[in-house]
């Protein structure tokens, strides 16, 4: 399904999709929060971009590991070890991989979602980004045992993490600095769960 | 967006490097980033550091030096610090006796701190971490992440400063942080927003009649929003919700009305010739009071109330000498 190549597009496209964003993000953080997420995070990927550009990589793993290091140490906010966590999680589910198939990148996502309930101490229900990460998880998951191709599991992915982001706008937030507004949060869809779709629609544009 | 900055980018380290030039009697920057020490490390104590986003100055920067904080992180502006930041003024200020984390309460915040301290306990350096989480406006309950950390904060670095520069073991700095924060208490309100330099817009929007009680130190949403009303009655309210949350009644305290950045002085003078007068009623006895800037958002017009609970050993800390660029204290006072 991918090599490093088509990886190393993808987080371009990432990154380019973020920094697009990065307003919208902002505004949706603003109406909950503290307003920082698209700010935070485009200048976590435009730093990734740059650190992917000069790197030495031998197998997706150590893509992964950069790219969650990198989130860590530029992103800050909740959204840099969260997301951080996520792709250093992958990295380590994906060992010496050279390529990763469909399973490979179901196996990884797993592991960034359980890495993100660990740092965050959070499950879903709670308007975080998980409330996105752990339906497409489940949808693909389901998809793949049917047997259904590539595509086909990667949209049932994106349609499942669009059904999480809507679905925070019908929750009060109880994780995250949203939660100190608690029921006026509610209308308002999670800026996280809004990130990590934009995300796998990338994955799922590219791939695809 | 009308600001004194150069590029947005650029400020977090211009402000930094600013103000490294202005006090470096009493700060320096470490090379490797944004980390603030003091411009002599202090040895044989416990050593303490904070951080948070930028934006609040002076804290936690201002308050590095004699008798408070040995380190502070600074984030981007309202954005936690990163942890190998982090672990950087941790492994600078290390001291045998240990390291205090005086962390406020925020998922990110809090996050940054703990992955700094599993990276600094790989090195065996002895770490403990304290949360402050003095903000009545939310609500405390299993449900939520808990109370935001704001300028009760500054009491924090205070007291447990002043311990620490006893010799006392971690242990026992821990113990009188966590102490002070079990006795303070703070709530804020505003009445207009403020503008992150990198988003360019305000975080939110008001009315020229309205005010946002229960404000956070980032713009973050209140408890409500309302019409606008004298100064005494806003008073009344925060400390309504302050005195109500814990029994101050009968106990000496000390008291700051502090300035979100954008409320000159003579409106916080204005607001605590109303907050004495309303301590005094409920047989609450100001030792100390402290009014002024201390834990800002900008230039948000808003202000903050907070009182502490004193006994006899928080007393004697908070008298004892501190000289730091925001907060001193000459020490000996009763």
């Amino acid at each position: 399904m991918m090599k490093n190549e088509t990886i190393l597009e993808i987080v371009g496209k990432i990154a380019d999709r973020i920094s697009e964003e990065k307003l919208f993000l902002t505004e949706l953080d603003n109406a909950i929060a503290d307003g920082d997420h698209g700010i935070n995070m485009s200048r976590g990927f435009e730093a990734v971009k740059e650190k992917l550009s000069g790197a030495d990589i031998a197998v997706p793993a150590d893509l992964f590991k950069l790219v969650g290091m990198t989130l860590v140490s530029t992103v800050g906010g909740a959204a840099g070890p969260l997301y951080g966590t996520a792709f250093m999680n992958m990295a380590k589910a994906l060992k010496d991989r050279t390529e990763l198939s469909l399973e490979d990148f179901l196996k990884a996502l797993e592991g960034a979602v359980e890495g993100v309930k660990m740092r965050g101490k959070s499950t879903t229900g709670e308007k975080t980004m998980l409330d996105a990460m752990v339906p497409s998880l489940e949808a693909m998951k389901a998809a793949f045992a049917e047997g259904k191709d590539t595509k086909a599991v990667l949209e049932a992915g994106v349609n499942a993490a669009r059904e999480g982001v809507e679905y925070t706008k019908t929750i009060a937030a109880t994780k995250g600095r949203a939660s100190y507004i608690g029921e006026r949060s509610i209308g308002h869809q999670d800026p996280g769960a809004t990130s990590y779709t934009m995300m796998l629609e990338e994955v799922k544009k590219a791939v695809v | 967006m009308k600001k004194f900055i150069n590029l947005p980018e650029n400020c977090e380290n211009e402000m930094i490097q600013g103000l490294v030039k202005a006090f470096p009697g009493y700060v320096k920057k470490l090379d490797c980033g944004n980390v603030i020490v003091r411009s002599e490390k202090k040895r044989n104590k416990v050593a303490l550091i904070s951080g948070g986003g930028s934006g609040h100055e002076p804290a936690h920067a201002g308050y590095v030096g004699t008798g408070m904080l040995d380190c502070a992180v600074p984030g981007a502006v309202f954005t936690s610090p990163t942890p190998d930041q982090i672990y950087e003024g941790i492994k600078a200020i290390a001291t045998p006796e240990g390291v205090l984390m005086i962390i406020k309460n925020y998922t990110g915040d809090i996050m940054n701190f703990e992955m700094a301290q599993e990276m600094a306990e790989m090195d065996d350096i002895k770490v403990a971490g304290v949360v402050v989480d003095d903000d009545v406006a939310v609500q405390n309950s299993t449900w939520t992440t808990g109370r935001r950390g704001v300028a009760g904060t500054i009491f924090v670095h205070k007291i447990a400063g002043a311990m620490a520069e006893t010799g006392a073991s971690l242990e026992e700095v821990e113990r009188v942080a966590k102490e002070t924060i079990a006795n303070v208490r703070t709530m804020g309100v505003a009445l207009t927003p403020c503008t992150v330099p990198a988003a360019g817009t305000p975080g939110f929007s008001i009315g020229e009649d309205e005010l946002e009680m229960g404000i956070g130190i980032h713009g973050e949403p209140g408890v409500n929003r309302q019409k606008m009303k004298p100064v005494n009655e806003i008073i009344d309210e925060l400390l309504d919700h302050i005195l109500a949350d814990l029994d101050f009644a009968g106990s000496e305290v000390a008291v700051m009305l502090n300035s979100s950045g954008g409320t000159p002085l003579m409106e916080l003078y204005i607001a605590y010739d109303h907050l004495a007068d309303v301590l005094a009623e409920n047989n609450v006895k100001v030792y100390r009071s402290y009014v002024g800037e201390y834990m800002t958002s900008l230039e948000m017009q808003g202000l903050s109330v907070t009182l502490l609970r004193l006994n006899d050993e928080r007393k004697a800390l908070l008298n004892a000498a501190a000289d730091t660029i925001a907060f001193k204290e000459f020490g000996g006072r009763s």
